[in-house]
């Protein structure tokens, strides 16, 4: 008798972990490794590479445009903006699934 | 080499040479391909000959291999969910080339090549163009959708959407920056606590006794690093993942 049921619980579970049966609840939020000092880190380089993609942009289309000091400077700060919201994604992830 | 001159020389060690002689100086090969090429075949060797028995009881490096098969698996399953099979041997391929390379330039004389920005940063982009493309092909035009969330008042959007799009083309440069700056201090602190060893034990009869010190920190300084190579690669495989799962679901 149990040996039959675990039989079949633990075929579901097989079959739930192939995606071949819609499994109950989806869980499985897979976050990364923790620990102050990581988490401080990667806010870090978020910012940073917010920082150097919006100056970087800025400087590209400032270049194509000719018109220097001007867009470099917008898109700094729209790169500042990015950054803050990496970090807010970093403890927020998109809504929906996962 | 580190303690020529009574100085800490902690950059040389990220310098490119050419290898394999004449040859290699004349097709540009250097020691940094020398060891892509070493961890290439390494993780090739370990799969292949891994699967070749195919014993129902695994041996060792059997079990390695299914260990590796089944951690990445489990990874890209869950992140991106079952839709995500298809995309399991590209992440696999990128955990498995940096995962050896940060292990590999851990021995002794070897070469870390995850420690050039170059070949992070080509890794990464490689990572945003097959993210790029899978939501293109997979959503089509909705795909810019994306950078722009629904429900948000309409003229917000000259705010919204450049900051959206700055975001979205930092990833590479985050993704990137992290494995790199990680090697690279790693490597710089085993290199200047190594040349403290050196620089101490010639200070006459207590220098041997103080040089254990950094000796010691070095000891366990490789095992910490060991533990970065590690969660590097894993960083990096996951983060691949959760852009591909968000180019996936589009969200």
């Amino acid at each position: 008798m149990s040996e039959q049921n675990d039989f079949e619980r633990r075929l579901r579970q097989a079959r739930q972990k192939q995606g071949l049966e819609k499994a109950p609840n989806t869980a499985a939020s897979g976050g990364l490794p923790g620990g102050p000092w990581r988490i401080g880190l990667r806010a870090g380089v978020e910012v940073v590479s917010a920082l150097i993609a919006g100056a970087g942009l800025g400087w590209l289309l400032d270049w194509w445009l000719g018109s220097f000091p001007w867009l470099f400077l917008v898109f700094f700060v729209v790169g500042g903006a990015a950054g803050v919201l990496n970090v807010y994604r970093l403890f927020n992830p998109r809504s929906g699934a996962r | 080499m580190a303690a020529e001159g009574k100085t800490i020389d902690a950059l040389s060690q990220f310098e490119l040479h050419h290898a394999f002689g004449p040859i290699g100086a004349a097709v540009n090969f250097t020691q940094s391909n020398a060891h892509m090429l070493a961890a290439a075949v390494v993780i090739i060797g370990i799969m292949a000959w891994g699967i070749a028995p195919r014993a129902v009881v695994p041996g060792r490096l059997q079990s390695m291999a299914e260990m590796f098969y089944e951690f990445l698996e489990n990874l890209v399953t869950g992140q991106v969910g079952h839709e995500g099979k298809r995309y399991f041997p590209f992440v696999f391929t990128l955990f498995m080339f940096v995962l050896f390379g940060n292990v590999i330039g851990l021995l002794p004389y070897a070469f870390t090549y995850t420690s050039h920005i170059a070949v992070t940063f080509t890794l990464a982009a490689i990572v945003f163009v097959v993210t790029t493309v899978v939501a293109l092909v997979l959503h089509g035009k909705k795909f810019f959708g994306y950078f722009f969330p629904e429900g948000a008042p309409l003229w917000l959007a000259p705010i919204i959407v450049p900051v959206e799009v700055v975001s979205y083309l930092s990833r590479p440069i985050s993704l990137s920056v992290r494995l790199f700056a990680n090697m690279v201090a790693g490597h710089v602190l085993l290199k200047v606590f190594a040349t403290f060893v050196v620089l101490l034990g010639g200070l006459g009869a207590v220098g041997p006794l103080v040089a254990v010190l950094p000796l010691g920190v070095n000891v366990l300084l490789i095992g910490f690093e060991l533990l970065v190579a590690f969660l590097q690669a894993y960083v990096f495989a996951i983060l691949a993942s959760i852009y591909l799962h968000d180019a996936v679901h589009l969200h």
